[in-house]
């Protein structure tokens, strides 16, 4: 059977023809419907989302010592999280096969940073699998399990973006079912003291000696020749674009299997063309090997290392053609995104950015939106959990420097399960002048609404225990105030009183994302009195897309607007009523 | 580049365009085209500039493309239709909603709305100009204007011969079909 499917559709796929019983991850885009589709296959697959990246590994870590064959995937960054269970069960080797998936996003569509994660591969001593469209994703994972079982190693699949929401034709498999292998207690083996350590690091390099072997040889590594004195060398979505730029006119080795990567296939088909390129995105991850290895090539040189490429930076970059572009005379203006009418983060960044002398250590998640115009209420936001813990240093640094600076510390729910408590304790510990705030909305919402530890659900659909940030920091030991975000003077006055008191005091500030399929409706609006409206554009600066000015006045989109009556708290003239119900 | 038709559908995050993708993709792998459609998912949904490519011929490599390389582009949204020209060829056709969705940026007074966005693209791109949103509403619901806009692209791609109806059948809920398939035709007459 024939389908159209993305990458990551493919790749549930592919772990289903696989099979895999167990997988694990928490979301991030470009990774996201990996496990999201993998629930299609429940019946024969244990999914779960997990508490954050570190944890899928380390579940799919202990179902591959079980003996089962187990997938986890992430966003790039998600693996830096991940890094520490990964590095050291490379070293130890598996029972059932094990697949990390890595989705990169080069361009950085949804993410902090473009780091190029094939580099993991090599610094942990894992293999690297890397296929460029989605019937190669299917395909290569079962390989991908073979590779692990047969050197005893944790295999690193790695897409990017494009491959992994980009649709194309996948001839669909049967399921191979491969059972579980026998588990037997194997402490030299699966215990990581230094003694094992120290033997298995021997044992990991002869390892990926013996894979260059065979990824010399192996059917995800292949030339396609044409006599041409040009030769390619190219993986992942790069081979797409090469092939779209130069069709039959090149001889091209493309490459699936990239760590170890197979010299001597690289060296032959060094020696049958006059000129050799390398065209990989990113970093020049091959290139310098293949450069070390003595071995002449052009990469980087002309091929940008910075952001996505596509067939039109190839052919620039390796013909020098620039291809015919037309603009119009338009005044175009930024289009960013923006917190979504009703968004409850709305309330909480409104009330911040009345206040002098404050600083908010945010974070990631839809609430990084906060950060932008009109709002501009954010200071940092560099990782999950850093919203807690950086805000910690910058109190601290303060504290020390003998500034009076208020410091939030910002992060969404999901946050706080995946890496926010860490950082909790360690204010209550160390004594932080600051004030932890958790934005409660009830869902993971940037990736798209996965359910949470706060949800009362399970990524297979299962009612479960519901954990609450509140009472989770209430065990920790502060003092917590509940506020609706919407509600602009109590949100005002929990931000004063957590300031202000003597212990601890965090705030959750509670009420769903609008987004939330199965609320009740939205009975309310807000509309503007026109007579009333002195057009002072105090409502615009809550920053809401269904509040603009038309014609003159203050205007609100009807179809835009929830009824959630912020902009409305903010008109000092009563010129935004309430209508409905 | 080989002989590949490519698509390029712009617009504001919520307008629907990844329906049309998926129906346009079904469409032209039932009549036997080789076809890759890319999406981006995330970040830019809450509000932003979104964009999806279709790709469709013999044999299609890049599930994108380049500036310069769309042979029409077709723009849920005013403005976005001069944001997203460059990625279109010299000869190629522009399908532009005339609709105009404020960003934040002119809805908090930083910036106009740009005047004259038709005209300055009618001269230089051949431009279908399409008021989806009135034929939506002709048909009873602003929110098949996304549908209308896919009626306007396959006439405009010359695409006829394929059985969209039943596609349509297939993708839409029982429910909603009707007004879709009017919307549809709709598009196919402006
Ligand atoms: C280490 C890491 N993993 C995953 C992501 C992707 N990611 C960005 S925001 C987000 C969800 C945030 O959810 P929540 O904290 O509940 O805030 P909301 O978006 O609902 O406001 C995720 C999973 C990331 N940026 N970094």
């Amino acid at each position: 059977m024939k389908q159209l499917m993305s990458g990551n559709e493919a790749i549930a796929r592919g772990a289903y023809e696989a099979g895999v019983t167990m997988a694990a991850a928490y979301p991030g885009t470009p990774s996201t419907e990996i496990l999201e589709n993998m629930v299609e296959y429940k019946e024969h697959i244990y999914s779960e989302w997990s508490p954050n990246e570190k944890v899928a590994a380390e579940v799919a870590i202990g179902a591959s010592i079980a003996g089962a064959r187990s997938i986890c995937a992430m966003k790039h960054v998600g693996v830096n999280v991940a890094a520490d269970p990964i590095f050291t069960y490379a070293y130890l080797g598996v029972n059932g096969g094990f697949v990390l998936v890595s989705a990169d996003d080069p361009s950085m569509h949804s993410s902090q940073n473009e780091q190029d994660n094939r580099y993991y591969a090599k610094f942990a001593k894992m293999a690297l699998i890397e296929p460029s469209d989605s019937q190669e994703c299917k395909d290569f994972l079962a390989e991908a399990y073979e590779v692990s079982e047969r050197f005893d190693v944790p295999v690193l699949f790695r897409v990017t973006t494009r491959i992994s929401h980009s649709k194309c034709i996948v001839e669909l498999g049967e399921r191979k079912e491969v059972g579980h292998k026998p588990y037997a207690r194997n402490i030299p083996k699966f215990v990581a003291t230094p003694a094992h350590a120290k033997i298995a690091h021997v044992k990991v390099e002869q390892k990926l000696k013996d894979m260059e072997q065979y990824a010399n040889t192996s059917i995800l590594n292949k030339i396609e020749e044409n006599g041409s004195k040009i030769g390619i060398i190219t993986a992942g979505i790069a081979y797409q674009y090469v092939k779209e730029v130069f069709g039959d006119q090149v001889s091209i080795l493309k490459l699936g299997f990239t760590y170890p990567l197979p010299m001597d296939l690289i060296r032959y088909f060094a020696s049958k063309h006059e000129t050799l390129y390398i065209v990989e995105e990113l970093e020049p991850f091959m290139e310098e090997q293949i450069k070390a290895a003595g071995i002449q090539c052009i990469g980087k040189a002309l091929v940008p290392n910075i952001y996505e490429l596509n067939p039109d930076i190839v052919a620039q970059s390796l013909l020098n053609e620039k291809t015919e572009t037309k603009k119009v005379d338009v005044n175009v203006v930024p289009r960013p995104p923006v917190l979504c009418p009703g968004c409850p983060h709305r309330g909480f960044f409104y009330t911040m950015s009345k206040k002098k002398n404050t600083v908010v250590t945010s974070d990631i998640g839809c609430y990084t939106l906060g950060g932008m115009e009109p709002l501009n209420a954010m200071d940092t936001c560099i990782c999950m959990g850093a919203g807690f813990s950086a805000g910690m240093g910058m109190a601290k640094a303060f504290e020390v420097s003998g500034r009076d600076n208020k410091v939030f510390g910002v992060l969404g729910d999901s946050t706080f399960f995946h890496s926010g408590i860490t950082g909790a304790i360690d204010i209550l510990y160390n004594k932080g002048k600051m004030v932890p705030v958790v934005l409660d909305n009830s869902i993971t919402g940037m990736t798209g609404h996965q359910e949470n530890p706060g949800t009362g659900k399970t990524l297979m659909g299962e009612s479960t225990t519901q954990m609450d940030p509140t009472d989770i920091m209430k065990a920790v030991g502060f003092k917590v105030l509940v506020v609706d975000p919407c509600d602009l003077k109590a949100m005002d006055d929990a931000a004063e009183e957590a300031v202000k008191s003597e212990e601890p005091t965090a705030i959750v500030t509670k009420r769903p994302c609008v987004l939330i399929k199965g609320l009740p409706p939205f009975k309310n609006k807000c509309v503007v009195n026109r007579e009333n409206c002195k057009k002072c554009k105090m409502c615009l600066k809550v920053g809401c897309p269904a509040v603009f000015f038309k014609d003159g006045t203050a205007y609100i989109e009807a179809s835009m607007c929830v009824g959630c009556e912020v902009c409305k708290q903010v008109c000092k003239f009563n010129a935004i009523e309430k209508v409905g119900e | 580049m080989n002989d590949a038709k490519n698509i390029l559908l712009v617009g504001v995050g919520g307008q629907g365009i990844i329906l049309v993708s998926k129906i346009l993709t079904a469409g032209l792998l039932k009549a036997g085209y080789d076809v890759k459609m890319s999406e981006v998912h995330g970040m830019a949904q809450r509000g932003g500039s979104v964009t999806t490519q279709v790709r469709y011929g013999k044999k299609v490599f890049s599930p994108i493309i380049g500036v310069g390389q769309a042979d029409i582009l077709v723009s849920f949204e005013k403005m976005e239709a001069a944001r997203w020209v460059e990625y279109l060829k010299p000869e190629g056709t522009v399908v532009v909603n005339n609709y105009e969705i404020p960003s934040i940026v002119i809805a908090s007074g930083k910036a106009d709305y740009p005047q004259g966005v038709i005209e300055a693209l009618e001269k230089v791109f051949k431009t279908v100009t399409v008021d989806a949103g009135k034929a939506a509403l002709e048909v009873g619901n602003i929110k098949t204007q996304n549908i209308v806009l896919l009626g306007a692209l396959v006439k405009a791609l010359e695409l006829t011969d394929i059985d969209w109806i039943e596609i349509m059948k297939e993708i839409i809920p029982a429910k909603m079909v009707d007004i879709n398939i009017a919307a549809f035709n709709k598009g196919m007459e402006l």
